[in-house]
């Protein structure tokens, strides 16, 4: 021991005050990969409620597209934070940050590779996303008036991107370097193996973005003419906010709703590397970033001749590439999961209505962005991608709150009442209809997006209502789930290690999980342990599973 | 709670290394997106405006640049010879290869510098131009990796000479960052300063 250690019984005892400060001191300097994930969930589902009510404002503003209630200079700065927070501030930080919680425990890693770069990831998000937020606020962002608001929107949104990409280079390397002996890359569970998927798609594609914001910056600062001044940002940086790019963000959650499906059939996941390749695909998104082009159809389809074909077959490619490929990865999860509940009755849970909803609206989204790119529909420009938009976005997040739901016992030891979140996840689907599928229909009716004012035939006044009853839904359900958690987590029924019977590494250790994780190593002989060692010859006679699994 | 078998001490996964690799290709794709974006503008610059990227009475300085290319032989070399010296536990060489290699590294630099001078290249155009933002954006950019490549070699050495010789694993991974600034700046050179 060196001399400067202080002994237990001479140290001196600290205020109320002191206890406050050193808590907080011990949360802004964690590197405990728990701790990180809570703090990038938690600030994400406060900025998702943030974000859901200007998705309600916005909507509400469109009832009456004849007069606008709002600020009239204020409409392009809430479409701006409406379109850059829902995808940035909320779903990827909440998918990370639920990465960041889970992906080492189910690995069986004891920590986070380089915990210290995704904690710098973390914090420079955060004040990336405040400086953001404020300059929105100031009037700068896209479109805005005040000069120097613009340029600090575009440096923000640079540090906000680097800190995202921070994070993601230490999930790829945990995945990659600290799997559990035995773990190989065939045995990494479901939900890990979509994190690494969206890590190394996000290490692809956010830097492209960092360095068109560079070209910005310099730009806005020096040069206005070329990249367009305030109202040229979203034109350059646009592609990392829609679609197929949100495919991406959204991808962890579709891991999760592959994991739930052989999880309440009590059973191993059949054709389980097709459902590896299949979330495979659907990380081909993150490749349309890297190209930084909207791949389209120009089909335009009563001129399909021979003389043509060569070029229509390109474009289809193009356009199959980008788009389908994503999607086709997204319905296979979908018809394979469920193969997992064949001569058997699925155990339904909350987390796992949870991710079959939001892998549902996912997909809906998906389907909605591979409709948006055939020129010949006529669907550019209107708010039919606002709708794709969402339901990939309210998916993602609905999917998220059946992860907390599922892993919060590991994180917090204590477990969530099912019967009253599952009511959450029925609002919440319904929630995301209703924000999203209106503008499915106002989309094929010409309604242009980003826009309050304009006027086509058809009940107009009706899509926009229903629109913005869905983001207040919305609202409800994450602020309803918020205080559910705050509840459950604090002062809920005590969980135990396994609580859900569940199959792989993460559930074998204690809940809540203790600072390293795992008390000893383990050897991995399959891609779900829990399993093998539950339906050994030994244990399945074993009273105390029994009753465990009565209990699940 | 349930018992699975316990593990031995896994061999290390080269935790340094394969995390250095994956930031590295982050920041070829950083210099790749630039360059993409670069030839999209100049494409643009060349077929609708008045057919002029490069401002008139600009000249590019090509020994210079040349000279930077020339250097990441060295810089690759010597970031190599770091490791084979590292491998044989021979502190000399490895201290002369890294010091070495960070010292080509600030020659890099230097000579970028030489380069900005050469051209004196006004950042605002009055005509609109992009080309002077795009050039210091970009080799600005590279600038600041080599800067960071610097610090690399440096922290290595002190790593490696302050007496932590078994981490022979920090060297690998400078090496590889070395060969990526190297593969980020041809891709550079190529663009910016062949093609223009």
């Amino acid at each position: 021991m060196t001399t400067i250690d202080t002994p237990p019984q001479t140290a001196p005892t600290t205020s109320g005050a002191g206890h406050a400060l050193s808590s907080v001191a011990e949360w802004i300097t964690t590197t405990d990969h728990k701790r990180l994930g809570r703090m990038l969930i938690g600030t994400g589902m406060i900025a998702m409620l943030g974000i859901a009510v200007v998705g309600g404002l916005l909507g509400f503003e469109r009832i009456d597209a004849a007069t606008i209630s709002l600020n009239a200079n204020s409409i392009t700065q809430l479409f701006s934070i409406y379109r850059v927070g829902l995808a940035l501030f909320a779903v990827l930080p909440v998918m990370l940050g639920l990465a960041v919680a889970v992906v080492p425990l189910q690995l069986g890693a004891r920590s986070l590779a380089f915990a210290r770069l995704a904690a710098a990831g973390f914090w420079a998000w955060f004040f990336g996303m405040d400086l953001v937020i404020l300059s929105i606020i100031a009037n700068g962002g896209p479109g805005g008036g005040t000069s120097k608001f613009v340029a600090l929107f575009i440096a923000a949104f640079g540090v906000m991107l680097g800190g995202l990409t921070m994070i993601a280079i230490s999930l790829a390397t945990t995945v990659l370097t600290t799997r559990a002996p035995g773990m190989n890359m065939r045995r990494v569970p479901l939900f890990s193996w979509s994190v690494l998927v969206t890590a190394l798609g996000l290490i692809l594609m956010l830097p492209v973005a960092i360095g068109t914001v560079i070209y910005l910056y310099v730009s806005y600062r020096y040069n206005r003419v070329p990249f367009g001044g305030n109202q040229g940002i979203l034109d350059y940086i646009g592609f990392s906010v829609t679609q197929p790019q949100t495919y991406l963000y959204a991808l962890p959650a579709i891991g999760f709703a592959a994991e739930m499906f052989p999880l309440a059939a009590r059973r191993r996941m059949p054709m389980r590397g097709f459902v590896l390749g299949a979330l495979g695909l659907v990380g081909v998104a993150g490749i349309t970033g890297v190209t930084q082009v909207q791949h389209v159809l120009p089909w335009v389809g009563s001129k399909l001749y021979l003389g043509h074909f060569g070029k229509k077959f390109g474009d289809l490619l193009d356009y199959g590439f980008f788009n389908a490929l994503p999607v086709i990865g997204a319905v296979l999860v979908l018809l394979i999961g469920p193969l997992a509940f064949k001569g058997g009755r699925p155990k339904i849970t909350a987390p796992l209505v949870f991710g079959v909803f939001g892998l549902g609206m996912i997909l809906m989204g998906m389907l909605g962005g591979l409709l948006y790119g055939v020129l010949d529909l006529g669907l550019q420009g209107t708010v039919f991608e606002e709708g794709a938009y969402v339901y990939v976005c309210y998916g993602a997040i609905l999917t998220t709150l059946g992860a907390v739901t599922y892993w919060g016992p590991k994180l917090w030891g204590r477990k969530l009442a099912d019967k009253k979140v599952l009511p959450l996840a029925l609002l919440g689907a319904l929630a995301t209809a209703l924000a999203s599928l209106p503008y499915y229909i106002a989309g094929f009716a010409d309604q242009p997006a980003n826009s309050v004012t304009f006027a086509y035939s058809g009940p107009q006044g009706l899509w926009n209502t229903l629109a913005t009853v869905g983001h207040g839904l919305m609202v409800l359900t994450v602020a309803a789930f918020i205080g559910l958690a705050l509840q459950g987590f604090r002062k809920g029924e005590l969980a135990g290690d396994d609580p859900w019977d569940a199959h792989t590494l993460e559930w074998a250790t204690s809940s809540p999980a203790p600072d390293d994780n795992f008390a000893e190593l383990h050897t991995v002989m399959s891609a779900e342990p829990l399993l093998d060692l539950k339906s050994s010859p030994d244990l399945t006679s074993s009273p105390e599973l029994k009753s465990k699994r009565e209990n699940a | 709670m349930l018992a699975l078998p316990q593990a031995p001490t896994p061999p290390a996964r080269r935790q340094l290394f394969v995390g250095t690799a994956v930031a590295c290709s982050a920041g070829f794709t950083l210099i790749g997106g630039m360059m993409g974006l670069w030839l999209r503008m100049r494409h643009r610059a060349l077929s609708v405006t008045d057919g002029t990227w490069v401002p008139k009475k600009i000249s590019i300085p090509e020994v210079p640049s040349n000279i930077m290319l020339l250097s990441f032989i060295g810089i690759g070399v010597f970031a190599q010879w770091a490791v084979y010296a590292a491998r044989r536990d021979d502190k000399r060489h490895v201290a002369i290869a890294l010091g070495l290699t960070g010292l080509l590294g600030i020659a890099v630099i230097n000579a970028q510098v030489a380069v900005y001078v050469h051209m004196a290249l006004p950042i605002r155009s009055a005509d609109g131009s992009a080309y002077g933002i795009m050039f210091y954006a970009a080799t600005g950019t590279f600038i600041a990796f080599l800067i960071i490549g610097i610090v690399f070699s440096f922290v290595t050495a002190f790593r490696y000479l302050g007496g932590r010789t078994s981490e022979r694993e920090i060297v690998t991974a400078h090496a590889i960052y070395w060969y990526f600034a190297a593969a980020a700046f041809t891709m550079l050179w190529f663009v910016v300063y062949v093609t223009k």
